[in-house]
């Protein structure tokens, strides 16, 4: 229990890190992968070029080889960010481009009759989304959305790689020095306690949205 | 009143319709009646709005409605076959929200409005309802509700009567005859001759007074 109290200050900054990105990339990674998704139907086919690029590279390659190179490989570029941002930008990119392709599913299953009535009564396109299609969306992209949210928890632990203090670096230096494992094992238990917030948020939010079918 | 001059419709290279004339007086009940797949939905699919027509004029109460797809405004109703609700909200935030929205009427006052033709309807119980919560029938006189909630000028039915029993499609006549005693012209598309006698003031039969 003491060693425990020892450890809690290093184990508490690294949390905040951890929550730090994992924030961030939900609240930017969201409108951003929305916004790809609607891109991805673009008329245009230069938009659509170099969305599938993008996605293609998002998900082709490692999320850790991609923060090398945001942080490391585009400083080297002349484009430099602190640590913190880096990590932001490569982790915002990478979860927004596969969120585009989960919201491009749930877009793609609103029926176009839904569209045709809104026309009908004279709503705007934007509207149409808004008011319409977007809730019908969210509804049917809540379970794979909370899988990816669910990585995200334990993703973040790679910005070790550029840096960063994260939870599981700062576990991984008391275990070094002490020579135990004892704070991986409570490192282990704090993942499992963020994870399982982010479960019953997520089935809570499902129970609401299952007053309508 | 409604006149379509001269309409046509081409799709690939097939002509569906070929220079149809037809008009509507106000407060009268009209069926397009003739068998499926000869190009009656699509007609009321370009009078609403829904879909472009090659040539010719469609006014409604002397004011010319572009058949381009241009069209943003709500003065043709259209109930669809499969009726469309919107399955997110209720029965009474269907009629709401485009009356809210597209015409910025005030709640309260929207709400008002939207009970009376539930009422009207006979669906003021089923108002706090969701779609799927809904038989067929009732699904249908929502959205007869959520298209009248907009005041249009014309109200276009597609194949009100299929997939109904024979209790329903009597309701759906009812509910025509109400709207006509209220003074709103209709339009209904139906392959069911029947039905088509007993609602309406007049029968057009597509497939012999169409060109094709």
């Amino acid at each position: 229990m003491n060693y425990f109290l020892e450890l809690l200050p290093s184990l508490l900054s690294g949390l905040k890190m951890t929550l730090g990105v994992f924030f961030f990339t939900i609240i930017g990674s969201i409108p951003l992968g929305i916004i790809v998704s609607l891109g991805m139907k673009s008329e245009y086919f230069t938009i659509r070029w170099l969305i599938n690029g993008y996605i293609w590279i998002m998900r082709g390659t490692p999320l850790l080889l991609q923060l090398i190179f945001v942080y490391y490989g585009l400083g080297m570029m002349g484009i430099s960010f602190p640590r913190f941002e880096a990590a932001i930008i490569a982790f915002i990119i990478n979860y927004a481009a596969y969120l585009a392709e989960i919201f491009r599913g749930g877009l793609q299953s609103v029926p176009r009759g839904q569209y045709d009535a809104a026309k009908v009564l004279g709503f705007t396109k934007i509207q149409t989304f808004f008011k319409i299609v977007l809730p019908q969306v969210i509804k049917i992209v809540v379970p794979s959305f909370g899988n990816e949210v669910i990585n995200l928890v334990k993703d973040t632990s790679l910005v070790y790689v550029i840096g960063l203090g994260d939870i599981l670096r700062a576990g991984n230096i008391a275990a070094s020095r002490d020579v135990t494992l004892i704070p991986y094992l409570l490192v282990g238990l704090i993942y499992l306690i963020m994870t399982a917030i982010v479960t019953v948020l997520l089935r809570r939010t499902e129970k609401r949205l299952n007053i309508w079918r | 009143m409604l006149e379509i001059k001269k309409l046509t419709k081409t799709y690939n290279n097939n002509t569906i319709f070929r220079d149809l004339d037809l008009t509507v007086s106000d407060g009268e009940v009209l069926s397009i009646v003739g068998p499926s797949g000869i190009g009656k939905t699509t007609l009321i699919k370009i009078l609403a709005g829904l879909e472009t027509a090659d040539a010719g004029k469609v006014t409604l109460n002397s004011e010319q409605l572009p058949v381009d797809g241009t069209r943003t405004d709500a003065k043709v109703g259209l109930i669809f076959q499969d009726f469309n609700l919107f399955p997110n909200y209720t029965v009474l935030d269907n009629i709401i929200l485009a009356p809210i929205n597209v015409n910025k009427i005030d709640k309260a006052a929207a709400k008002d409005q939207a009970r009376s033709i539930l009422d009207t309807l006979g669906m003021l119980n089923k108002a706090e309802l969701y779609p799927f919560q809904l038989s067929g029938g009732q699904k249908q006189r929502a959205a007869i509700a959520r298209a009248l909630a907009m005041d249009p000028q014309i109200l276009a039915y597609d194949e009100p009567t299929s997939g109904l029993d024979e209790a329903s499609t009597k309701q759906v006549a009812e509910i025509v005859k109400t709207l006509k005693h209220r003074g709103v012209t209709q339009l209904i598309i139906t392959h069911d001759q029947f039905f088509a006698e007993i609602v309406s003031d007049r029968v057009f039969d597509f497939s012999k007074e169409v060109a094709r």
